[in-house]
């Protein structure tokens, strides 16, 4: 029996990154390393006016007196920045006006990647915004959003075609001084998604943003600014994978978003980058920073995470809940399968009155991984009526994994209510022995409970994501269950 | 961590000057220890808010001041000592007086009780039981990050040792009563020892009090040894006043099948903070960790416990309770290390707190790591008021709001108190939190300094 379910657990754990593939575009990519030249060169790449140069600049001046932190839970291995190539685009056609106008390789490499680039194929639902490397490729939806006045566009659009809303709202929730890598992604970003909902309109369709990193040796530095006006909701979803490769590869991104009086912005992340090979050589470092603001009355933001990929993940998406009886809600299943480690966790910081959180967290750790949690709810002084209710719970798949806890509950508020819970444990033989009996086999049950204890979150998903993030989970596990 | 701040500066200082005098009065083994531990002290210097351990409590206000310290006892200390009443009054136990961290000579300095068992000062111990001491001294009080137990390795000069020989059960409890009293501001240091041999039961109850009002500041490092199938239970007391800061460090190594338990009672204090370090060395121990604290006016309570299950099959619980009234702050942090192979661990935490006022602030920290499977490991933290539900459950049957508040808090502290095994005492620290919550002021009711 023992025997039995390590061989199906190191069967599971063995399951194959099954989008490590490079596809050979033509690419622009400019020299490795990084200065206060290279920023200008990518500054004037994109053609970016006067004021975003001075941005980026002020920001890599700082990021030069700064110092990475040391505090997480976590091995990271130097970072050596000269080694890095901050920008690679592929090369593009001009006046890109119609589907077959986009390098055939590149559809290519996203209809493998199952991402339609076709605005009639299936998962009709989504407008989808690709980005590669350094920077968007392709827009869908973008007219039929336009007439109910959303913007959706990639970042360097917005830059050119709204630069009032972009220099209104770019920085303000995630300063350029906020931490080591948002400084740093201040600095190179290249692109990302920047989207704009009007008063009163709900997004009809879910707006997302696929992430690829193609080029060797490349990072990616790419920002998201989301922003719903009053009495607007969208959801919007983000993916990601790269190629297998033997070295690391950073991805530093920033997420702002700005959620206005009445707004709603639910955000899932399905995060696949290349978490290494087994023996946890290569891999993404995924340094991201994510953080919304819950800027006017009754707003909501809400997060999902799986995450299933990169060798270390480093992320905290952050409500900051400032407008009264707003709500921040964070959702999060991290899977650490062989060498991976992942230190996330979320901020819930309460300002305004009456204002609400939820944080559940789930931690699957198999193989060598280790997972940990690290969250901070903070209840301010005039933040009367608070409410927080915090679990994170840890599974453990094997033994020598590990997972940890580091909450930090900070209340200066005698009317606030926080909880905090959290367990760790395996799974247990009963539970096995109970499926086994009814002739559920062991690597099905050990899926089945895995499936049931993630559930929770994976419900907050998005339909079509939800069902990838259920298989999405069982890869990610594939051989690891004992 | 640059230790090379004003503050630390002040203590490097102090150690320069005294420590000929502090080794003259010193055992050769106790002094052995010191020069390295300076050496780490100087490295890591008093912990400021950078210091993780330490981020939720200022220690600045206490540390940056002129303190008187003195590394000799004085002999008219007996007198004083003589003259204090203990809270306990019907506790029937073998008192030890502490005056300002030195063990006064009012009797003999290493006395036998009738199983065997020797209580006494630490450094006539260090002359009496070499072996002993060489065997356990320094050997627990182990940190990578704390200055403070540096420090006090490096100058402590007196304290307790207490040594239960093999399968001795000692029936009545070993109280040490903690005395400050100064005409000046006052920094002292102690260092206890504590040996609970293979197969043997001891009880110890520790009370701080502070008995003139000047500033105060008390560094004590605490290390027991807990043998196998030993049971060991430490319960503090600590009753000092507005203007004393208690900084304790306790570290209990457990072997093989040991119960122990640690209880940490705070009544009063201006700035408290308890560090408890349990190590589970041996398979199938058990630790237990409690506390409770009622915090008023400027305190600041800070409880810090670390867990370390370095063997398979360990059991350990914590379970730490706070109020807060006033402008107080209080902090939690609570880690507990399951380290690799520890299999069949099981561990739990609870902390619960309860803010009375809108300048009360908590801060609390509960971790968990986890590197073996097999484990049940769970923690909480809750921080909130009263139950409105409860209060008016109470009310609707006829009991007036505040008697129903009393009643509520009562409880939420009671389920701390009754994991004293002492009968005498819990009925006591019931009594005296009840006083506390009413708001009688039970430190001021039994001293005889009137500090008014």
């Amino acid at each position: 029996m023992e025997k039995d379910q390590d061989k199906i657990l190191s069967d599971v754990t063995s399951g194959e990154y099954k989008y490590g593939f490079y596809s050979d575009i033509e690419m622009d990519r400019i020299p490795k390393g990084l200065s206060e030249d290279v920023v200008r060169i990518i500054s004037g790449k994109k053609n970016e006016p006067e004021w975003l140069l001075d941005f980026r600049l002020k920001a890599y001046r700082h990021w030069l007196i700064m110092k990475m932190p040391t505090w997480p839970n976590l091995k990271i291995p130097p970072i050596n920045y000269q080694e890095i190539i901050f920008y690679a685009a592929p090369k593009l056609r001009k006046n890109l006006n119609s589907i077959d106008d986009i390098d055939p390789e590149l559809k290519k490499t996203f209809d493998k990647l199952g991402i339609p680039l076709d605005e009639q194929k299936h998962l009709a639902g989504v407008a989808v915004d690709a980005v590669i490397d350094s920077v968007s490729v392709k827009t869908t939806f973008k007219e039929t959003l336009a007439e109910m006045g959303i913007i959706f566009c990639s970042f360097s659009d917005a830059v050119k075609e709204y630069p009032d809303l972009v220099k209104r709202y770019m920085g303000s929730v995630v300063p350029y001084t906020d931490n080591f890598f948002a400084t740093l992604n201040s600095a190179v970003f290249s692109d990302g998604s920047f989207c704009y909902i009007p008063k009163g309109v709900r997004c009809p369709m879910e707006l997302s943003t696929y992430f690829r990193i193609n080029s060797a040796n490349t990072g990616q530095f790419e920002r998201t600014l989301l922003i719903a006006d009053e009495e607007s909701y969208v959801s919007y979803l983000e993916g990601c994978t790269a190629p297998s490769r033997d070295e690391n590869q950073l991805h530093a991104a920033i997420v702002e978003i700005v959620a206005e009086k009445n707004a709603e912005v639910k955000y899932s992340t399905v995060q696949n980058w290349y978490p290494g090979n087994k023996e946890g050589k290569g891999g993404v470092f995924n340094f991201v920073t994510k953080r919304g603001i819950c800027k006017g009355e009754n707003s909501k933001i809400s997060w999902t995470q799986i995450e299933t990929g990169s060798a270390i993940t480093w992320k905290y998406p952050s409500c900051i809940l400032r407008g009264d009886n707003s709500t921040g809600e964070f959702y999060s299943v991290a899977v650490t399968n062989n060498y991976q480690q992942a230190d996330t966790g979320t901020k819930m910081i309460h300002i305004g009155k009456n204002t609400k959180s939820t944080i559940v967290s789930k931690g699957i750790s198999a193989g060598k991984g280790q997972n940990s949690y690290r969250g901070l709810v903070k209840v301010l002084k005039n933040a009367t009526n608070a409410r927080n209710f915090s679990q994170c719970d840890s599974l453990l798949l094997g033994d020598k994994c590990g997972a940890h806890t580091f909450p930090y509950i900070e209340v200066d508020n005698q009317t606030a209510i926080v909880e905090h819970e959290a367990t760790t444990s395996k799974i247990g033989e009963d539970q096995i022995f109970y499926c086994n009996q009814r002739g559920i086999s062991t690597d099905d049950a050990i899926g089945l409970i895995v499936n049931g204890y993630a559930r929770e979150v994976i419900n907050k998903l998005p339909m079509e994501f939800a069902v990838e993030a259920q298989k999405l989970l069982q890869i990610s596990l594939e051989g690891s269950v004992g | 961590m640059n230790g090379k701040s004003e503050v630390t500066e002040r203590y490097i200082e102090l150690y320069k000057e005294n420590i000929d005098k502090i080794s003259g009065v010193s055992s050769h083994y106790i002094n052995s220890f010191r020069e390295a531990a300076f050496e780490k002290f100087r490295e890591l210097g008093i912990p400021t808010k950078k210091n993780e351990a330490y981020k939720y409590t200022n220690l600045n206000i206490f540390f940056d001041h002129d303190y008187k310290s003195y590394f000799m006892p004085v002999t008219s200390d007996f007198v004083k000592a003589e003259e204090f009443r203990c809270d306990v009054a019907d506790l029937d136990t073998h008192g030890i007086v502490l005056l300002n961290g030195f063990y006064p000579t009012i009797n003999e300095k290493l006395r036998q009780l009738p199983s065997g068992v020797w209580i006494g000062s630490l450094n006539e111990a260090a002359v009496r039981f070499a072996d002993k001491i060489e065997k356990h001294y320094g050997k627990y009080a182990k940190t990578e990050t704390d200055g403070l137990i540096h420090l006090n390795t490096a100058m402590a000069s007196d304290g307790v040792f207490i040594y239960v020989p093999e399968g001795v059960t000692l029936t009545k409890p070993v109280q040490i009563v903690n005395l400050v009293q100064s005409d000046e501001d006052m920094f002292n240091q102690h260092r206890n020892l504590i040996i609970v041999e293979k197969n043997a039961e001891f009880s110890l109850i520790i009370c701080d009090h502070t008995l003139s009002p000047k500033k105060f500041l008390t560094n004590a490092v605490t290390e027991v040894f807990v043998g196998e199938n030993a049971h060991f239970d430490i319960i503090r007391v600590q009753n000092e006043h507005n203007n004393a800061c208690k900084i304790t460090h306790t570290f209990i190594h457990q072997e093989k099948n040991s119960v122990a338990s640690s209880n940490n009672m705070t009544l009063h204090g201006g700035l408290i903070r308890n560090s408890t370090y349990h190590y589970l060395g041996g398979e199938g121990a058990e630790s237990y960790s409690y506390g409770l604290f009622l915090a008023d006016k400027w305190q600041h309570i800070d409880n810090f416990v670390n867990v370390d299950h370095a063997s398979p099959h360990c059991t350990s619980n914590q379970l730490f309770k706070g109020v807060l009234d006033d402008m107080s702050t209080g902090a939690f942090n609570g880690r507990i290390l399951v380290r690799p192979d520890a299999q069949g661990t099981l561990a739990y935490q609870k902390n619960n707190n309860i803010l009375l006022t809108d300048d009360a602030k908590m801060d609390t920290k509960p971790q968990l790591e986890i590197y073996a499977d097999d484990v049940k490991c769970s923690h909480g933290a809750t921080v909130g008021q009263l139950d409105d539900d409860a209060l008016f459950y109470l009310q609707s049957r006829g009991i007036n709001k505040r008697e129903a508040r009393l009643m509520l808090m009562f409880g939420f502290a009671h389920e701390v108190i009754q994991n004293i095994k002492i009968e005498a005492l819990r009925e006591r620290m019931d009594n005296l939190v009840m006083q506390r919550l009413k708001g009688e002021l039970s430190r001021c009711a039994s001293c005889m300094v009137k500090c008014g």
